[in-house]
C-alpha cells in the first residue's frame, strides 16, 4: 500500500505538486492521469525519492520512504522510466542483473532471474542476452527496462509514460504485456500517463492531476459516469468521441 | 654513427621510463581531481585555473624550475625526479579536461537511471559515470602521452637522459646525425603510444572488450619492463661508482670523458656520466653531492657563485681564494688546475677588425651602437657582462641570446657582429674571428680546475689522486685542437678522450 499525504513540491515560487493525498491499495494498478505540466511525474518521483519533497510525505506499507536511505528505498521499488535509460555500455542481460548484483543476489539466483524475466517481458533470452542496447529496437529496449525494474521482485512498480515514445502496435502489445505481468505478480503499480485510452486499459483507479492539485480520483466508471468538473467530463469525453468517429467511418463502408 | 646506435638502448630505455611513469601517475592524479570538481563544482575553477596556468609555463622553464624548487626541500635535485614531476605537471591538463568534460557529456536520462535503480553515488560514478566517459578521458590520455614524449626530450638539462641526449649534444658538437637519430626516434616513440592509446581508445567505444584487455596487457608488459630496469638502475646506483658531471658544450663533453677514463684507468672505480647540465645546475649538484666530479673555470666561481668584482682580478689570487672559499663553506675540494684558460672573450670577424680597426675591446665602443651582439643563453644574464658594459661603456644596437653552438656561425656569417665567445673554441679560427684583448682587465682569469665533492672527498681519496695527476697536463692549443676535432671533424668526444689518456700515460 502507497500513501501520499499533503505532498507537495515547489521550486521558488512554483508549485509543481500542490497538496496531493492519495492512497494505493496492495495489488492495485493506479494511473496518475494529465496532460504536461500537471505534476504527475514529480509526484511519481517522490514516492522513490528521485525528487525530494517540500512538504507532505509518502508511506510505503505505513512506513515513512524517508526513514531508510534513498538508494535502498529504490532497490525495493522497480521503476520503468519515459527516456527507457539502458545503460548503454552493458549488455541487455548486465542492464537487468543490476539491482540484483547491488543486492548482492548469488550470480546463479540473478542468471537464473534474467532469462525468467526475459521470457515474462517476451523477448528471446538467447537472442537478446549479450546484446547491446543500440542493438535493439525501442520497443524491444522498454521490455528490458520493464524486466530491469522487476528484476528484485519488488512489491511496487512505477511506470512513468513509459510507452509513449513507442509506435502504436508496439505500445498495444506492451500495454498488453503489462496487463499480463501485474495480474501474475499481483503488484502494486503507479502508473503515469497523458493518454486517455492507455489510462482506461490498465487502471483499476485513475486519478486525474491538473496544475499540481488531484481533481478527482476513482474507477473509469466513476469518472465517465460522475465527473468531478468539467475538465474531467471533457477529458473522459475524448475517447468517445474517437469511437464515435470510428463507429461512423465503419457504418458508412458496411453501408 | 655506430657509437651513437649503441647508446639508442639506454637512451630509450631511460626516456620510456620518464614517459611512462609520469604518465601513470598523471592519471593517478588528474583523474580523482577531474572526479572531484565535477562532485564539488567550487574545486573546478581553482584546479583548472592551476592546470591551465602550468600548461603556459614553457616546457623547458618548468623542469628547470624543479631542480631549485627540489634542492630547496631537500630532495635529489639532478636526474630522474625533477623531470620526472615536471612531465606529471605538464600531462595534467588534457587528462583533467577531458575527465570534466567525459562526466558533463553524460545524458541526465542515464544518470537518473543510474539512481533510480538503486545505486548509490561511489556506485553511480564507478559503474557508470566512468564507463561512459571513458573513451574521452582515454582521448586525454593520449593527448598527454604525445606531449610528454616530446617533452621529455627536454629532461638531458637537468641531469635525466632521454632521447634528448642525442639532440642536445648533437647540437653542440654539431654531430646533426645524431641530433636527426633523436628526433626521429622520439617521434617514432610518439608515435608508438599514440597508435597504442588510439586503439584502446576505439576498443572502448566499440566495446570490444578482448581489444581492451590486449592493449592493456601491451601497457602492462611496457610497464613492468620499465619497473625492471628502473629497479636495476636505482639498485646499481648505490653500488660503488663516481659519477662525473658535464655542462652542455663541446669542452666540457670532453673533459668529462678524460676525468673518467682517468679514474676507471687508475682505480677500477666504475662511473657515471651526467651530461648537459646548465652551468648552475652542475654546481648545485655538486654541492649537494649528486654529481661528485666535474671541470669547473675560476672565474665562474668568482664571478656566479663568490659574486666577487671581475675588474683587474689577478689569476692565482683567484684560484687561491676560489680553493679556500669552496673549501670552507661547502667541502668542495678544489682537485687541480687542468693548465689552460677558457675566458669568456669577445670577438668578431677578422674582417670588420681589418675594416674598422679594431683590436680591443676600447676599440669597439665607438661602433657598438650600430652592431648587434650575440651571447649564449646565459651570457647575458652573468655577472661578467654587467662589468664588462660598464667598464667599457659599451651599449651595442641590440643583444641577441642564442644557442652556442649556433653562435660562432651567426658571427661568421654576419647575422650579428660581436659574440661572447669561449677563448678554447676551435670555431673561433673556423669562422676566421679575432679574440679581442680584455685592455682594462673587466674578465677575470677563468682556469679550468677539477671539482670534487665532499663525499667523494671522504669517501674515495684514491680518485682525488688520480684525477691529481691530471694537474697541467691540458695545455690551452691541445684543449682548442681536441674542441676541433670534435665540433669540425666529427670526433665522438669519448673517442678523443681515450686518445689523450694513451698519449699521457
Amino acid at each position: 500500500m502507497i500513501e501520499l499525504l499533503h505532498l507537495t513540491k515547489s521550486y521558488g515560487a512554483t508549485v509543481v505538486v500542490a497538496d496531493v493525498c492519495l492512497a494505493v491499495e496492495a495489488g492495485e494498478l493506479l494511473v496518475l492521469l494529465g496532460e504536461s505540466g500537471s505534476g504527475k511525474t514529480t509526484a511519481l518521483k517522490m514516492i522513490n525519492r528521485l525528487i525530494e519533497p517540500t512538504s507532505g510525505s509518502v508511506r510505503l506499507d505505513g512506513e515513512d520512504v524517508r526513514v531508510i536511505p534513498a538508494y535502498q528505498l529504490r532497490r525495493r521499488i522497480g521503476y520503468v522510466f519515459q527516456r527507457i535509460g539502458l545503460f548503454p555500455h552493458m549488455t541487455v542481460a548486465e542492464n537487468i542483473a543490476i539491482t540484483p548484483s547491488l543486492l548482492g543476489w548469488d550470480s546463479q539466483r540473478t542468471w537464473t532471474r534474467v532469462d525468467e524475466l526475459l521470457a515474462t517481458v517476451e523477448l528471446d533470452a538467447s537472442a537478446v542476452k549479450d546484446r547491446f542496447p543500440s542493438e535493439l529496437s525501442g520497443g524491444q529496449q522498454q521490455r528490458v527496462g520493464v524486466a530491469r525494474a522487476l528484476a528484485a521482485e519488488p512489491q511496487v512498480l512505477l511506470l512513468d509514460e513509459p510507452f509513449g515514445a513507442l509506435d502504436p502496435l508496439t505500445r498495444d502489445k506492451l500495454q498488453q504485456s503489462v496487463v499480463r505481468i501485474r495480474s501474475a505478480q499481483r503488484l502494486t503499480a503507479i502508473f503515469v500517463t497523458h493518454d486517455m485510452v492507455e489510462a482506461l486499459m490498465l487502471a483499476d483507479r485513475i486519478a486525474v492531476m491538473r496544475a499540481g492539485r488531484l481533481v478527482q480520483i476513482g474507477t473509469p466508471h466513476e469518472l465517465l459516469t460522475a465527473p468531478a468538473d468539467d475538465y474531467v467530463a471533457q477529458l473522459m469525453g475524448t475517447p468517445r468521441r474517437q469511437a464515435e468517429v470510428v463507429d461512423r467511418l465503419l457504418a458508412r463502408d458496411g453501408a | 654513427m655506430r657509437a651513437q646506435l649503441a647508446l639508442l638502448p639506454l637512451y630509450l630505455t631511460a626516456h620510456l621510463q620518464l614517459t611512462l611513469c609520469a604518465l601513470l601517475v598523471g592519471v593517478a592524479i588528474s583523474v580523482p581531481l577531474g572526479v572531484l570538481a565535477t562532485r564539488i563544482r567550487r574545486f573546478e575553477a581553482p584546479v583548472m585555473a592551476i592546470a591551465n596556468i602550468t600548461q603556459t609555463i614553457p616546457a623547458l622553464a618548468l623542469l628547470a624550475v624543479m631542480v631549485p624548487l627540489l634542492a630547496a626541500i631537500g630532495l635529489k635535485s639532478i636526474g630522474f625526479l625533477p623531470a620526472f614531476i615536471g612531465l606529471v605537471l605538464y600531462s595534467m591538463l588534457p587528462i583533467l579536461r577531458n575527465t570534466i568534460s567525459g562526466l558533463d557529456s553524460l545524458d541526465d536520462s542515464l544518470l537518473e537511471a543510474a539512481r533510480g535503480v538503486g545505486m548509490t553515488a561511489a556506485q553511480q560514478l564507478r559503474l557508470v559515470e566512468l564507463p561512459l566517459a571513458m573513451p574521452i578521458i582515454v582521448a586525454g590520455v593520449r593527448t598527454a602521452a604525445v606531449w610528454t614524449v616530446g617533452m621529455a626530450t627536454l629532461s638531458t638539462p637537468v641531469g635525466a637522459p632521454s632521447l634528448g641526449n642525442y639532440i642536445f649534444s648533437g647540437l653542440q658538437t654539431r654531430n646533426f646525425s645524431a641530433v636527426l637519430l633523436g628526433c626521429v626516434a622520439a617521434s617514432a616513440l610518439a608515435l608508438l603510444l599514440d597508435g597504442l592509446v588510439r586503439t584502446l581508445e576505439r576498443a572502448i567505444r566499440e566495446r570490444r572488450r578482448n581489444g581492451v584487455v590486449g592493449i592493456l596487457l601491451i601497457f602492462a608488459a611496457l610497464y613492468v619492463y620499465t619497473g625492471i630496469t628502473l629497479a636495476r638502475g636505482w639498485s646499481a646506483e648505490s653500488t660503488n661508482r663516481v659519477v662525473v658531471g658535464a655542462k652542455s658544450f663541446t669542452e666540457q663533453y670532453i673533459l668529462s670523458a678524460i676525468l673518467a677514463r682517468q679514474i676507471e684507468a687508475e682505480t677500477g672505480v666504475a662511473t657515471e656520466l651526467v651530461s648537459s647540465l646548465g652551468s648552475t645546475v652542475a654546481f648545485d649538484a655538486l654541492r649537494t653531492n649528486q654529481i661528485e666530479v666535474y671541470v669547473e673555470y675560476s672565474g665562474t666561481i668568482w664571478a656566479t657563485i663568490m659574486k666577487r668584482d671581475t675588474r683587474g682580478a689577478e689569476r692565482e689570487q683567484v684560484l687561491r681564494e676560489v680553493a679556500s672559499y669552496l673549501d670552507q663553506t661547502m667541502g668542495v675540494e678544489l682537485v687541480a688546475k687542468l693548465g689552460f684558460e677558457n675566458a669568456y672573450a669577445l670577438a668578431m670577424r677578422n674582417a670588420d677588425g681589418d675594416r674598422l680597426g679594431v683590436r680591443r675591446i676600447s676599440d669597439v665602443v665607438s661602433f657598438a651602437p650600430r652592431l648587434a651582439m650575440g651571447g649564449d643563453y646565459e651570457f647575458f644574464a652573468r655577472a661578467e657582462w654587467e662589468q664588462v658594459r660598464e667598464v667599457y661603456g659599451l651599449e651595442f644596437r641590440e643583444l641577441r641570446s642564442m644557442d652556442p653552438a649556433l653562435m660562432y656561425q651567426a658571427a661568421g656569417n654576419g647575422t650579428v657582429d660581436v659574440i661572447g665567445a669561449f677563448s678554447t673554441d676551435g670555431r673561433i679560427k673556423a669562422y676566421d674571428l679575432r679574440v679581442l684583448e680584455d685592455d682594462r682587465h673587466a674578465i677575470p682569469p677563468y682556469d679550468a680546475i677539477i671539482l670534487a665533492g665532499a663525499q667523494l672527498r671522504t669517501a674515495q681519496p684514491q680518485v682525488i689522486a688520480a684525477l691529481r695527476q691530471l694537474a697541467g697536463r691540458i695545455s690551452a692549443e691541445e684543449m682548442r685542437r681536441m674542441n676541433q676535432q670534435v665540433d669540425q671533424e666529427g670526433a665522438d668526444p669519448d673517442t678523443v678522450a681515450r686518445d689523450f689518456i694513451g698519449r699521457v700515460q
